[in-house]
């Protein structure tokens, strides 16, 4: 055994054509440690991942050493067999396989010439275990829950001997229970001898699980900090260079008057029950609970995207049937779902064609469309957003950020009276938040109502006049947002 | 001039090849460049081409139509069948004839979209119904002795140049065009073939939009079933036979995409030339049909990687 100081990374670097993304970076990651990089989006962090785990090549002149021996990956299969799993923020599982096969997935071991099931079973087996999993090596992905999918990465990166797991936002898509389910496990496996490097951005949890800190900033690596107690201002600073806090805007609101109410909602699936809420004109309520509560099934059956079981859905005291989303956005209730990607955009066509797809009735006549209509309505609709690019771009061209202004301008243009928003600020990095908070408070204050869900507690409660909490699938209490803790929020959902 | 050049922007890659393809041809053969061989070729291409018109939707959605060339058939025999046998004029034979053509694209439609069966497998089922049920009418013989203005329509040329049947594709495809481009149901078949479900979201009635786009497919697909019964002055219950890969070629070649969310008629009108006048061409040098099918085959496959390769460099 050689010595073990685990990985050493020096004076990286990585340009594409003649844009330097990394710049001469140098940091070390010890057995057992979990070091957090940071940065905002496009900072190099992704690309520093990319280079360790081998699908990335980087330029000429820097060099790596990964247990005292000189490393050189050529390939992500390289980088597995030296013990350097990556673990991707969306997670790449073959889902009409079993949990074994994704585990041995292109290295599958054979006992003469067949696939040896029984012996990959177990091994995989041991693996769940070790993580203290109740999960059948047989099961079908495509059965497993969002975080329990999640887990099977990980077991597939233990299974193939992992000394060093790289994780890519690894809490994006879970609670707060399944994230510190995940935190117990990455703290076992440090205790073990595993090493983490750990990229989010989600300062808060940093302070939980990290170690050391390495915060990057348009390709440079800017500080490192030898402990996680660290102020997230701080952090922020460093990130954005800049004085750019997570100050929620103060939004007032004096209205009293109803525009949407739902009276006694209750979905087929019985992931919500009895669900009773009023919007007022201008306000912003959020929905709070864990994942599963049943936010995202309350809010999809309230624009029509899922059907419900039974339940009023009252318009300014009209009572209307939303049976699909046609008849939603017909009433004025819109939503920008949690998944922009998969829900929200059509990521290879052109930015004019996503912000009019759904608005043709707005500003057509007649249902005819001419270009010279649609490039206005999309120019005015880019620049009220501040989205930075251009009509004619393809949408998978912008950056997480720009595609989310995008989206939501999609849904304002038409004017609706109830804009829902799902997961807002999901993957997006801190200067695009700052921008989409802005944004809701604009809206608001010009009367549009807003419904909120979101996974970040903190901007719940830094947005929202009033918070609705739920605990599985049941609507706990609507708190008027005065002086209202994460703690006090956190017993409810959690009760 | 400026909106011309607007309205093909997209097919240059293709239009190029075809007037390279129509240059060599010029070249190699003393009777291709001729008014008459061209008006040859408009007609060869008016059966291939009324049904690329629906296909172009049917592709633009995401989705595939194997079943035109039986469909076609079916159209036509069933005309034909309630004429002979029955005594119907045909005229309203005809009608009756488009009916069963649409009814079959819409059948496929509700397949797809309520039954959820991929529009692979329904179609296909549909292919091979559809020309069963084309044979059972006569019993697999063909029908003649139709009315002399049925064969009038492609017979005599008005202006010394054009026939009806070429007149209808014309019409058609400016119509066809204008709905894709400057209508809203056009618009949105291109969010439905980018993502389905993003398009739902932005309240377009997928489901019935679907079946719609079928349902014309199928309706083209009869019509030109007549307009070859027309043509060929006969019911015949083979016509049309493996017409749906020509068909969908030339879509294809016209650079849209199988994946859904690109192509448009110009595009695909381009597409039609193209295997026009390659058979054309061909064939007035003398090359047998299979060959025709080798050179075709290699066009699809240079043209698909040449539109890769482009989006690729982006």
């Amino acid at each position: 055994m050689s010595d073990n100081r685990g990985l050493v990374v020096k004076n990286v670097s990585k340009t594409y054509g003649n844009t330097r993304v990394l710049n001469n970076v140098s940091f070390e990651v010890k057995p057992g440690e979990v070091v957090a990089l940071l940065g905002e989006n496009g900072a190099g962090k992704s690309t520093v991942s990319g280079i360790i785990a081998g699908s990335v090549t980087p330029d000429q002149g820097g060099e790596m050493e990964w247990k005292g021996e000189e490393y050189k990956p050529n390939s992500p299969g390289y980088a597995i067999q030296k013990g350097i799993g990556l673990i991707h923020q969306e997670t790449r599982l073959l889902r009409e396989l079993s949990v074994t096969e994704n585990v041995f997935v292109g290295k599958l071991l054979t006992k003469n010439g067949l696939v040896d099931f029984k012996t990959m079973n177990n091994i995989a087996k041991k693996q769940l275990n070790r993580l203290g999993l109740d999960i059948s090596p047989n099961q079908l992905v495509r059965n497993l829950k969002m975080s329990a999918q999640q887990q099977i990465e990980i077991a597939k990166a233990l299974c193939l001997n992992s000394e060093l797991l790289i994780m890519d936002e690894p809490t994006s898509s879970l609670g707060e229970t399944e994230t510190n389910f995940l935190f117990d496990k990455i703290r076992q496996l440090k205790n073990e001898g595993v090493a983490f490097i750990y990229i989010s951005h989600r300062l808060e949890e940093i302070e939980q699980i990290a170690d050391k800190i390495i915060v990057f900033r348009d390709g440079n690596l800017i500080t490192k900090y030898d402990n996680a107690r660290i102020a997230i201002d701080t952090i922020v600073n460093d990130m954005v260079g800049r004085d750019v806090d997570r100050i929620f805007p103060e939004i007032t609101n004096d209205s009293s008057k109803e525009v949407l109410k739902v009276d006694n909602l209750n979905s087929f699936d019985g992931s919500f029950e009895n669900i009773n809420f009023d919007l007022k004109k201008g306000e912003i309520l959020g929905i709070a609970g864990l994942v599963g509560a049943g936010r995202t099934e309350i809010i999809r059956s309230i624009c029509g995207a899922d059907k419900l079981k039974s339940g009023n859905i009252f318009m300014e005291g009209k009572n209307i049937k939303v049976l699909s989303p046609e008849d939603a956005i017909k009433n004025g209730i819109v939503m920008v779902p949690e998944d922009r990607k998969s829900l929200g955009l059509l990521l290879d066509q052109s930015n004019t064609q996503n912000l009019t797809i759904s608005n043709f009735d707005v500003f057509l006549k007649n249902g005819w469309v001419w270009p010279r209509l649609l490039k206005s309505f999309a120019i005015k609709a880019i620049k009220f957003m501040g989205v930075k690019g251009n009509e004619s771009q393809n949408v998978h061209e912008l950056s997480g950020g720009n595609q989310q202004k995008l989206l939501i301008s999609k849904w304002i243009s038409r004017q609706p009276k109830v804009l829902i928003l799902d997961e807002p600020t999901r993957g997006i990095d801190v200067g695009a938040r700052h921008a989409i908070y802005e944004i809701i408070k604009k809206i608001a204050e010009n009367g549009l109502s807003i419904i909120i869900v979101s996974s970040d507690l903190e901007e719940v409660i830094g947005l929202s006049h009033r918070i609705l909490v739920l605990s599985r699938g049941k609507q706990k209490k609507i708190l008027d947002n005065i002086n209202i803790s994460r703690v006090e929020i956190m017993k409810m959902a959690t009760n | 001039m400026n909106r011309l050049i607007n309205m093909f922007k997209g097919t240059q890659g293709t239009f190029i090849g075809l007037i390279l393809l129509v240059a060599f041809f010029s070249i190699f053969n003393p009777y291709f460049f001729q008014i008459r061989n061209f008006v040859n070729i408009f007609d060869q291409c008016t059966v291939l081409g009324v049904m690329a018109l629906g296909m172009t939707a049917v592709i633009i959605i995401g989705g595939i139509d194997l079943s035109v060339g039986s469909i076609l058939a079916l159209a036509m025999m069933m005309t034909g069948w309630v004429w002979k046998d029955f005594g119907v004029p045909l005229h309203y034979a005809c009608l009756l004839g488009l009916f069963v053509g649409t009814l079959a694209g819409s059948i496929n439609g509700m397949l797809v979209s309520y039954l959820r069966l991929p529009a692979f497998i329904a179609t296909l089922a549909m292919l091979s119904a559809a020309r069963g049920l084309a044979n059972i009418f006569t019993d697999g013989k063909q029908i003649y002795g139709f009315p002399e203005w049925l064969t009038n329509l492609s017979v005599i040329r008005h202006f010394g140049y054009i026939n009806i049947t070429t007149v209808i594709f014309i019409v058609l495809a400016i119509i066809s065009w204008i709905l894709l481009s400057y209508r809203k149901e056009g618009r949105n078949l291109f969010a439905i073939g980018g993502n389905k479900e993003v398009a739902r979201l932005s309240g377009i009635n997928v489901k019935v939009t679907t079946v719609m786009v079928y349902t014309i497919s199928g309706f083209l697909s009869g019509l030109a079933g007549l307009l070859m019964m027309a043509r060929l002055n006969a019911g015949v219950p083979q016509a049309g036979f493996t017409y749906e890969l020509d068909v969908i070629a030339a879509v294809v070649i016209g650079g849209a995409s199988l994946n859904g969310g690109i192509g448009s008629i110009p595009q695909t009108i381009v597409g039609v030339f193209i295997i026009g006048v390659l058979r054309n061409g061909l064939n007035l040098m003398g090359f047998s049909p299979f060959v025709q099918g080798m050179v075709i085959g290699g066009v699809i496959v240079f043209a698909v990687a040449l539109d890769t390769l482009k989006t690729k460099e982006r």
